[in-house]
């Protein structure tokens, strides 16, 4: 799988209040609504520029804070279809594997980029290409390439329960 | 090879005779804890093909974060927890005005040593407080549990955080998470179990060490697991008829990193905004004029928080346009602080005592700020618009750190008052 685009770059500790703040958590949306406030805290202009294929490029710690899902869901309906960081919180990386949005595990290409460079990630090989060169990342492991290719979570659970039924 | 906390709760839970970290295992969560997003998790599980929970004794839903509803939306979840819950037989189910998750499980007796809980907020982590190996996951996690569950998890690493000595007056166990958060950073515990030992604990109490447990996520940590003693078991008495076993690490358990503290090298601290590890002594922020204070949460929201707060304000007034929010963190929790007279004293001083919940923490509703203001909270989060406005900042600290900062308008270390 070929993942190609543009780069936004963001920094340390990008928390989950900034990437979608808790005042709409408790809100029904559906994903197209909860990308419309995908970066809001953080980025404002994001949501405006983001096409599908885009990556983030963030510093450590990327997704901190508190465990809403629509963090990862709003990041991935905007458009974005990775995010690469040195280090993800916990529950933002199950929560991005869960809903089939990559996040990939890098520390040397932050600061070989800027936004809007152009970037093409080779999920498959493990390999990130920008202008300034070609970057590695860790290829994901099988239960979590299970996830990633059934679409996420839900739809992974739903059809090994329907596969124990013999359906 | 000795274990850690983690690595024997895992194993035993997932029926194995041992496990290793990095191993990838099927977990048997004992506990399930949602609340007011279980209204998101009923929309994951509808999508998920079966009529059923698994088990529905597993299950426990506690309103709390938007309570009572604040709009038609709220309400409207709220309603679609209560007939899902009828309608699935679940028992744990405790609606609005019984109080924050957190404290709600353990009271409950549902937050059991030994146990695997797994809930979809990030703040599950608190029940290590009782050596339960409780983490956060996401609602589409949730979901699965319901339906099938299990769950599969990372067996973390461990690191050991050895506490000795005695606190000095005034300072509390939220000064000193506050300043192991600033020694480890947002990020040190990242995919970790942070494992708290040693004779400070004894210090800390139950209450405390759920303060050390709950912020153990603000490092990144998976769980925060306190050694379990017999002040776990005291306070559990009456709570629960189900037995239980604490466990407790192997002598020769293999950290991967070993830090010790002093309860009584530790000051009054604050964490300045917009990150819970820029962490400073509250006597270098004299200067910081406030316009709220938040007293309650799951970090501190608990009966002795609600008597800090007393100690402080008796007898005095809040500062002239300082407004001070006290949210009791369950209805147990508000009633023994009503019998005992705290909240009348708290009210004479000028406080508004609110409902047992969440509150403003996460900013939606109950005390939200305006552009330019300043509040100083016992929560756990200072985050750029966590209390629901970006151009607002959040300074953490204790409650007697607040409470003095209410009288005076500006951020108090308490000592100094």
């Amino acid at each position: 799988m070929i993942i190609e685009g543009k780069i936004f770059r963001y920094g340390d500790d990008v928390n989950t209040d900034v990437i979608f703040p808790g005042k709409y958590t408790y809100e029904p949306l559906t994903p197209e609504q909860m990308a419309e406030h995908a970066l809001e805290d953080l980025d404002p202009d994001f949501v405006k520029k983001v096409e599908k294929g885009d990556v983030i490029v963030a510093g450590k710690n990327f997704g901190c804070g508190s465990s809403r899902e629509q963090a990862a869901v709003a990041i991935r309906a905007a458009g974005c279809s990775a995010i690469i960081a040195p280090s993800f919180a916990r529950i933002f990386y199950r929560n991005c594997l869960n809903c089939g949005l990559f996040a990939l595990t890098n520390d040397q290409i932050q600061s070989k980029i800027k936004t809007g460079d152009k970037v093409k990630i080779d999920i498959d090989r493990g390999l990130i290409e920008v202008e300034s060169g070609v970057f590695e990342f860790p290829s994901p492991s099988e239960d979590v390439v299970g996830i990633l290719s059934a679409g996420g979570l839900i739809p992974f659970t739903r059809k090994k329960l329907e596969e124990k039924r013999g359906i | 090879m000795g274990k850690t906390i983690a690595e024997k709760i895992l194993a035993k839970n997932c029926g194995l005779s041992s496990v290793v970290p990095g191993q990838i295992v099927t977990s048997r969560p004992d506990i399930v804890l949602s609340h007011d997003n279980s209204a998101a998790i009923i929309g994951h599980f509808e999508k998920l093909g079966v009529e059923k929970v698994k088990y529905p004794d597993r299950i426990a839903i506690i309103l709390d974060h938007v309570t009572p509803a604040a709009t038609e939306t709220y309400a409207a979840g709220h309603k679609k927890i209560r007939e899902f819950v009828a309608r699935q037989g679940i028992e744990h189910f405790y609606d609005i005005g019984r109080g924050i998750c957190h404290q709600v499980l353990p009271e409950e007796g549902l937050a059991l040593p030994g146990t695997v809980i797994l809930g979809s907020d990030s703040h599950t982590n608190s029940h290590g407080a009782f050596g339960a190996f409780a983490a956060g996951i996401g609602r589409s996690e949730a979901a699965v549990i319901w339906a099938t569950g299990e769950l599969w998890l990372r067996v973390p690493e461990s690191f050991n955080i050895k506490l000795r000595g005695k606190f000095n007056k005034f300072i509390t166990p939220k000064d000193l998470a506050l300043k192991i958060m600033g020694g480890i950073g947002a990020d040190g515990a990242i995919y970790k179990s942070v494992e708290y030992s040693g004779s400070g604990l004894r210090e800390l109490g139950v209450s405390g060490r759920l303060v050390l447990s709950n912020l153990s996520a603000e490092m990144g940590a998976k769980a925060g697991i306190c050694v379990p003693d017999e002040q776990v078991v005291e306070w559990l008495k009456g709570r629960t008829d189900k037995p239980f076993e604490l466990v407790l690490p192997d002598s020769d358990a293999i950290y991967e990193r070993e830090f010790e503290f002093d309860l009584g090298a530790v000051g009054a601290m604050i964490a300045r905004p917009h990150t819970v590890d820029n962490v400073d002594s509250a006597a270098n922020a004299s200067d910081v004029k406030i316009d709220q204070v938040l007293i309650g949460t799951c970090t501190n929201g608990r009966l002795d928080d609600l008597h800090a707060a007393r100690e402080i304000l008796e007898g005095r007034r809040i500062a002239r346009g300082v407004r001070v929010l006290v949210f009791p963190a369950s209805s147990e929790i508000y009633i023994a602080a009503s019998n005992d007279g705290t909240l009348a004293a708290l009210a004479t001083s000028g406080a508004t005592i609110m409902n047992p919940g969440c509150g403003p923490c996460l900013g939606a509703h109950e005390g939200a700020m305006a552009p330019g203001e300043v509040t100083i909270s016992t929560a756990n989060r200072n985050f750029k618009g966590r209390m629901g406005c970006r151009d607002s900042e959040i300074y953490l600290a204790s409650p007697y750190t607040a409470a003095a900062s209410a009288i005076t308008g500006r951020i108090t270390d308490p000592r100094e008052l």
